[in-house]
Parts: C-alpha cells; sequence; structure tokens
C-alpha cells in the first residue's frame, strides 16, 4: 500500500453564446450634461463582473477612462432586452451591443466636437483621457466635458447610441446535422498532477497547469478571478460533486454543504494558469466567453493522472474514493485470479 | 495569471487604452464590505411568506387535496392550488419555439418527481407557512416509477410525462439529434483498432451562495415589481407574462448582483408563483429557496449517459468516431432538449475526424428536472472525449499529447456539423502546456500551427 503518482493531460474547446445562436442582446448610451456615459442594460451581474467589462468597452470605444462609464441594468423598465447571463455570453453579445451602442454616441459626440472647433468630424481623434483633438494638430482640442455641455445647451443634440447584437440562429439539418452551432470558441490544454493512495482511494490534486486561449483578455485580473475559479470548480467535479451519489438511486442526496462535499481552502491545488489571446473575428475587442470552458478540462485531466498513479479507469463521475477503492480491488482481483 | 503574447502577435495590431487593463472593479469595495445590495435586502412592513408542499413521491396520482386546515392555520392568508394559476401548463423555452409545454406551475393531477411542487401556502411569517403546508393533505395513489434512461426508453416503461411518449424528446429529426458526416462504416473498417467505451455521470448541484428566491411587491398601478436573482430577466418576464395570462406591461422585473449564478437560475420558477400569491393577497410575497430546496428541489445538472466508439490507426489518426449521448432530463424539459442538443454540436471535440456519426436522446425519468449548469452539454461530454483520447494513445502506444497534436482541428478543416473552423487555437494550447508542465513532444508537434497545415 502506498501514495502514488500520476499525471494526466486533456485539451478542449468551448463555443460563445447560445448553441444555435438566436439569442440577443441590446444596449443603450448616453451622456450626461458633463459627459459622463452612462450604459442602459437588463443583462444580470451574476458577481463575476459583467459591469466592470461593459464598462471598460463602453469606455475603450467612446475614448475615455472607465471611471466616467457607469453600467444601469437588470431592470426590465430601464434596460434594453438581453437574452440573459448564461451560455458563455456575456462578455460576446453583450460586450458587442455595447460596443456598437457606444460607437453611434462617439459619432454624435465627435460631431459636435467638430462644430465646436470647426473641423470636419473624420479629422477628429480620442486621446483617452477625456478629450477630443484633430489628428497631427492635439493642440486644437476640446474636452468631452466642455462638448457635452455644447451639445445639450447649444447644439441640441443627444450624444447616444443604440446598440444591438444577434447572431442569427441556425438550425439543425434533421438527417446530417449541418448546422453553426457557434461563431467562435475558446480552447484550453491542461496537465494534472495527482497523488492517489492506493489504501483508501483518497485523490490529491498536487498542481493544475491551465493553460486557456480566451480570444482577448479585457480585463486581465477579472480574466483571472474566472479561470483559477472554474479551475476549482472542475477539480470539484472531477472528485466530490453530485445531489445523487448513487445514481440512478434516489437516495443519500446531500441537502446542504456538510453533505454535499466539495473541496475546501486545504484541498486547493497549485494553480498556474497561462492565457493566450487569438482574437474572435466577431468578439468584442476580440473577446470570447470563457466563463464555462475553464471549467471542463480538469475533470479528464484529473481522471488521466489517476489511471497514471495507480492503472484503473474511473469512467463515473465524481471520481469518489470509493469508486477508486473498488476499482483498485477489482484490478487486484483480477491480477490474482489471472496469476492463480 | 502570465499572459503569452507571443501567440498570435501579428492578429492584435489595434493600439488599446481600456481594453487589456486590469481596471479595479467597481463593485468589489462593496462586496467585500457587505455594502452590495442583494433581492433579499428589501424589506417591506407586510411582507408575507410562501412556502410549497411537495411532492413525497416519485410518481403518484393525486387524488384529492384538502387544504381546508391549512387554510385555518394562524397566519395563513391565502392557499394556492393549481386551479388558481391561470396557465398552469408551461415551458420555459416556448419563447424561443422549443415545446412542447409539459410542467405545471403546481400539480393538478399527478405528480412526476419527489419534490414536485403540489400547493403553495401563503402566510404573515415562515414559520406560519411552514406549519401551514404540514396541515395540507394530499391523497396520492402511487405510481411505478423509471429512474435509469435505459428502463425508461424501453417499451412498457412508466410513462414519466404525458407529453412526452416514449419517455424520449421528439425533435424535429426524430427521437434524437443526429450529426451525420463522412462514412462511419468504411472509417471503422479501414481502422487498425477500434476501441468502444462507455462514460458516465451524476447529477450535480450549481451551488450558487445565494439560493434562487424573489420578493414581489404589488405597485399602486396595479403593476407588480419583482426583486429576482433570475439570470434572465426577459425570459422571466415573458414567462410569467405567459403563465399568469398578464399583460408584459404590468411586470416589472428588478435585479441587481447575483450571489452566483452558474445556470441554476436560468429557469422561471420561484418568480410567477410568488406574483400571482402577490396580486391574490394584494401584499408583498417572499418566496426564497431553503438551502434543502435548492440542492434536492432546484435543477441539477443533468446526469448522462455516453458510448463513444472510436476507430484509430497505428500512426494515431482518428479516421471514425460514434457517439451515443443520452441526458437525463428528468420529469420535466426545462433546457434539457437544448443541452442535449448542444452536445450534439460539439461531438466529437476540438479534433478533426473524417467520418462522424453521432446521436443524442433527451431522456426523461421520475427525479428531479434537470437544466441548464456551467459548461451545458458540453462539461460531461469533454470528460468522455478526454478520457477516451488518453486511453487511444495508450492502445496505439503513442504519448496522450502528440496523439492530440495529431488530431487537432485546424482553420479551414471541415467540422462534422459541415461548418469550417475558424480562429482554432487548440495546437498553441497544448505547445504552451508541453512547456509549462515540462512535457516534452516531438519538435514537428512544437512546430506546428492552428492558422495553417504544414506542406
Amino acid at each position: 500500500m502506498a501514495i502514488k503518482r500520476g499525471r494526466g493531460v486533456a485539451a478542449i474547446n468551448y463555443p460563445t453564446g447560445m448553441n444555435l445562436g438566436g439569442d440577443p442582446s441590446q444596449a443603450l448610451v448616453h451622456s450626461t450634461p458633463t459627459g459622463n456615459f452612462m450604459v442602459s442594460l437588463s443583462s444580470v451581474d451574476l458577481g463575476q463582473g459583467l459591469r466592470q467589462v461593459m464598462s471598460q468597452i463602453c469606455a475603450e470605444t467612446i475614448g475615455v477612462p472607465t471611471e466616467m462609464v457607469h453600467i444601469d441594468t437588470a431592470d426590465t423598465d430601464t434596460g434594453p432586452h438581453c437574452m440573459g447571463t448564461f451560455a458563455s455570453r456575456g462578455t460576446h453579445r453583450i460586450g458587442n451591443a455595447v460596443r456598437q451602442a457606444a460607437e453611434e454616441a462617439r459619432q454624435v459626440m465627435l460631431e459636435v466636437a467638430a462644430e465646436e472647433l470647426e473641423v470636419n468630424a473624420s479629422d477628429l481623434e480620442t486621446d483617452g483621457t477625456g478629450n477630443i483633438q484633430v489628428k497631427g494638430a492635439p493642440q486644437k482640442s476640446i474636452s468631452i466635458f466642455d462638448t457635452a455641455l455644447a451639445a445639450h445647451f447649444r447644439r441640441g443634440r443627444s450624444i447616444s447610441g443604440r446598440g444591438m447584437f444577434l447572431v442569427q440562429r441556425s438550425y439543425p439539418d434533421t438527417e446530417t446535422g449541418a448546422m453553426k452551432p457557434a461563431t467562435c470558441y475558446a480552447h484550453a490544454c491542461v496537465v494534472a498532477d495527482v497523488e492517489v493512495d492506493d489504501e483508501t482511494g483518497e485523490v490529491t490534486v498536487l498542481s493544475v497547469k491551465n493553460v486557456y486561449e480566451v480570444g482577448r483578455a479585457l480585463n486581465p485580473a477579472m480574466v483571472e478571478q474566472q479561470l483559477v475559479g472554474g479551475s476549482w470548480m472542475g477539480i470539484s467535479h472531477a472528485l466530490y460533486e453530485t445531489t445523487e451519489p448513487y445514481y440512478p438511486d434516489r437516495s443519500h442526496g446531500g441537502t446542504d454543504f456538510i453533505h454535499y462535499l466539495m473541496p475546501g481552502p486545504g484541498d486547493l491545488a497549485e494553480t498556474e494558469t497561462i492565457v493566450i489571446e487569438r482574437p474572435a473575428a466577431d468578439g468584442p475587442y476580440g473577446a470570447k466567453g470563457v466563463g464555462e470552458m475553464c471549467a471542463n478540462p480538469q475533470i479528464p485531466a484529473v481522471a488521466n493522472a489517476i489511471f497514471d498513479a495507480v492503472g484503473v479507469r474511473i469512467d463515473t463521475m465524481p471520481i469518489t474514493p470509493e469508486r477508486v477503492l473498488r476499482a483498485l480491488k477489482a484490478e487486484r482481483g483480477a491480477v490474482q485470479s489471472g496469476a492463480a | 495569471m502570465e499572459i503569452r503574447s507571443e501567440y498570435f502577435a501579428d492578429e492584435r495590431p489595434e493600439t488599446l487604452h481600456e481594453i487589456g487593463q486590469s481596471r479595479p472593479r467597481d463593485d468589489a469595495p462593496g462586496h467585500v464590505t457587505g455594502k452590495t445590495g442583494f433581492f433579499a435586502d428589501r424589506t417591506f412592513p407586510d411582507l408575507l411568506h410562501l412556502k410549497m408542499v411537495r411532492s413525497p413521491h416519485h410518481h403518484a396520482l393525486i387524488k384529492s387535496i384538502d387544504t381546508s386546515e391549512a387554510e385555518r392555520h394562524p397566519g395563513v392568508i391565502r392557499v394556492i392550488t393549481a386551479k388558481d394559476v391561470p396557465h398552469n401548463l408551461y415551458t420555459i423555452l416556448i419563447l424561443i419555439q422549443v415545446g412542447p409545454e409539459d410542467e405545471t406551475v403546481l400539480a393538478d393531477k399527478k405528480v412526476s418527481w419527489k419534490g414536485e411542487a403540489v400547493v403553495a401556502v401563503v402566510a404573515t411569517s415562515e414559520r406560519a407557512a411552514h406549519e401551514a403546508a404540514a396541515k395540507v393533505k394530499v391523497d396520492y395513489e402511487v405510481l411505478p416509477a423509471v429512474f435509469d434512461m435505459e428502463e425508461a426508453l424501453k417499451p412498457g416503461a412508466p410513462e414519466v410525462n404525458p407529453h412526452h411518449p416514449g419517455n424520449y424528446y421528439e425533435y424535429d429529426s426524430g427521437d434524437h439529434r443526429k450529426v451525420r458526416y463522412g462514412n462511419i462504416e468504411e472509417g471503422f473498417a479501414m481502422a487498425d483498432h477500434i476501441l468502444e467505451q462507455t462514460y458516465s455521470s451524476s447529477p450535480i448541484e450549481q451551488a450558487p451562495t445565494e439560493t434562487t428566491g424573489c420578493i414581489v411587491a404589488p405597485e399602486g398601478n396595479d403593476r407588480f415589481t419583482c426583486y429576482t436573482n433570475t439570470q434572465a430577466m426577459f425570459f422571466t418576464l415573458d414567462n410569467t407574462s405567459i403563465i399568469l395570462e398578464m399583460p408584459g406591461h404590468k411586470l416589472h422585473m428588478v435585479g441587481g448582483t447575483v450571489g452566483g449564478g452558474f445556470g441554476g437560475k436560468v429557469d422561471v420558477i420561484v418568480e410567477p408563483i410568488a406574483i400571482l400569491a402577490a396580486r391574490l393577497t394584494g401584499k408583498p410575497v417572499s418566496f426564497i429557496y431553503s438551502r434543502e430546496e435548492e440542492m434536492q428541489i432546484s435543477s441539477p445538472r443533468a446526469a448522462e449517459k455516453i458510448v463513444i466508439r472510436d476507430g484509430v490507426m497505428n500512426d494515431g489518426r482518428l479516421v471514425a468516431r460514434k457517439v451515443t449521448g443520452y441526458t437525463d432530463a428528468g420529469a420535466y424539459s426545462r433546457h434539457s432538449p437544448y443541452g442535449a442538443q448542444k452536445g450534439a454540436a460539439h461531438y466529437p471535440g476540438p479534433y478533426t475526424v473524417p467520418n462522424v456519426w453521432i446521436d443524442t436522446y433527451c431522456v426523461y425519468t421520475n427525479r428531479t428536472p434537470s437544466s441548464a449548469m456551467r459548461g451545458f452539454g458540453v462539461t460531461i461530454a469533454d470528460f468522455a472525449l478526454e478520457v477516451q483520447m488518453d486511453k487511444l494513445a495508450r492502445l496505439i502506444d503513442m504519448d496522450p499529447l502528440e496523439f492530440r497534436f495529431i488530431n487537432a482541428y485546424r482553420d479551414g478543416d471541415i467540422k462534422a456539423h459541415r461548418q469550417p473552423t475558424e480562429g482554432a487555437a487548440l495546437i498553441e494550447c497544448m505547445q504552451e502546456a508541453s512547456k509549462v508542465a515540462n512535457w516534452p513532444v516531438a519538435e514537428k508537434y512544437m512546430a506546428m500551427s492552428s492558422a495553417k497545415r504544414e506542406i
């Protein structure tokens, strides 16, 4: 009886947005009289930080610092339709709607600035810090603050924009299954190192090396929080979680976090996260959805590492100590009877 | 975290100011100081509480319901049964034309899973609602139940749901979704080895910190404001409008920060009945799942069974992949027909295989309806696919990572569902994993590119 080490790999891809498309989201953007920008949505922030990412997309597009953008969301009276926050669609779908709305608002803003500066709007650019200037002649400029005031009180213009993003729905061919499930995919490859106690069947995940391709990391710190959390969830799925431990038998289902097990802080694997960016052709600044895919590859990587360690395959999730022990016993029984 | 910018550098030309910056989250100080508002932080002076009477049986006919004693219980304001729900039969995805309506808001004739909602009790305190719920008498005639997907699909199995004869979801392609590409039999005929393996999983709970719930306030203008932690505001509004036969303009959904969703709050379960309760009583109503309800009543990730049969050559090429997937929807559809279909679109994984045959089934059993969860339709598929890839590599005595390089999809490759691959990056992820994990592979694999095949 011993503690044995093993290593496993898995590689995956994951579609962005609802399968087969047909999932719209809208955004409205307007400026306040002093040149702050409000984004109106009905999208839901699940704690992952949707509002922050939408602020950055709007700010980048209009050409202002992120703190000048505020998000008003999750209210069906004030926000235009959003299909919802699921299917790794928030950043991609809603982000595209915000970008389109912000582009329209930016255009009005530049037109007002052009009137104030008596130049053509096409000759103007933003400096990213709150000013609009003539390309090649930055001394000729106007602040966005003054531009918004001018729009409101002199020019009678609404600096605002509408955004809508819809991937047309695809209908699978009934016989061949020909269809367009998604427009872009995120990718990952994970290597897991484990220890397996062949006396108790317990598996300890020592480390996971997670390489994720995310399109574009719009806010790297937030990408990291999602990827690390997802990695933990994947390990939890692989080794711990189920509401029906003896499925298809309905008994012994956990009803609280004492009987429904998940790894605690002491069970966390050493986690290394590497990001690669291949921008999606139709993503806002190239972003893909990564919320779901980041929790998937750890599961098979851990399963493969367990085989590498002790030579048994557990093809049923979750891979509990009980299942590992039963497989080891069956293996030993087979070896012994084979020898005899 | 490290960003490896050397990959695909020529595809990222723009100069950006705000994008790519780790700006501190605007909401983080609120979260860590307890100032962030959640739906349950709303308080109303005359708030009522709704508790559900649930089926103790996996499958049973409802012979009679007697609510008289519960109605007399101190603090009880209203007891709601199926006859009070204007459009009691519903299904969530009817909004995007995925029917049929197959689930009751409150059971009337029969229950098809242990925990199914039968009677709602509305009282002035949670305690009174619980106590009164215990006094509702439902007379059941227990029916045989089926829990195993294979058993459910056999002729003569108990019928879980009258809207799904045969216990499977009827797609326009028949009893399963199909993908057919190349010639699967020729693929197997040419293979050096064939490996068929079966993978399975049990249901998994989304386990959000904040349980599913809502608080509904009737407004003076005959509208209803519903403070909810749904993941989809208009999904909830539009389904509620259908179920309560109320025009949409009478409904106002207000969300906010949600304490974790993971797919568990995509169903429309608590809002319609809570809004109905508010309409019937004229008072604000709270309906919030207990942790036990979140664990065993709220839809989990479906259990799945996946059979993969592969044909592989000694040189590492996958030449045939046949997948049969079964998704255990439990008693009602919710989002499961969508999830099973998403699986069909996902196979054969991120690999280019010339001959593919995929069948995915959505099966009904007498258990808690399953629904959306992070990785919907794909998580268990990836477990099966990637364990299978490991077994195949070992079968032909090849390094598991190198085996994946040989089969990885690249730009321009036609997938089984007949779309050309664009924006692939599996190769580069594996190259980087090889480096970071010190898992060496032959130089020719490190020279590969997703953007084009080497000549």
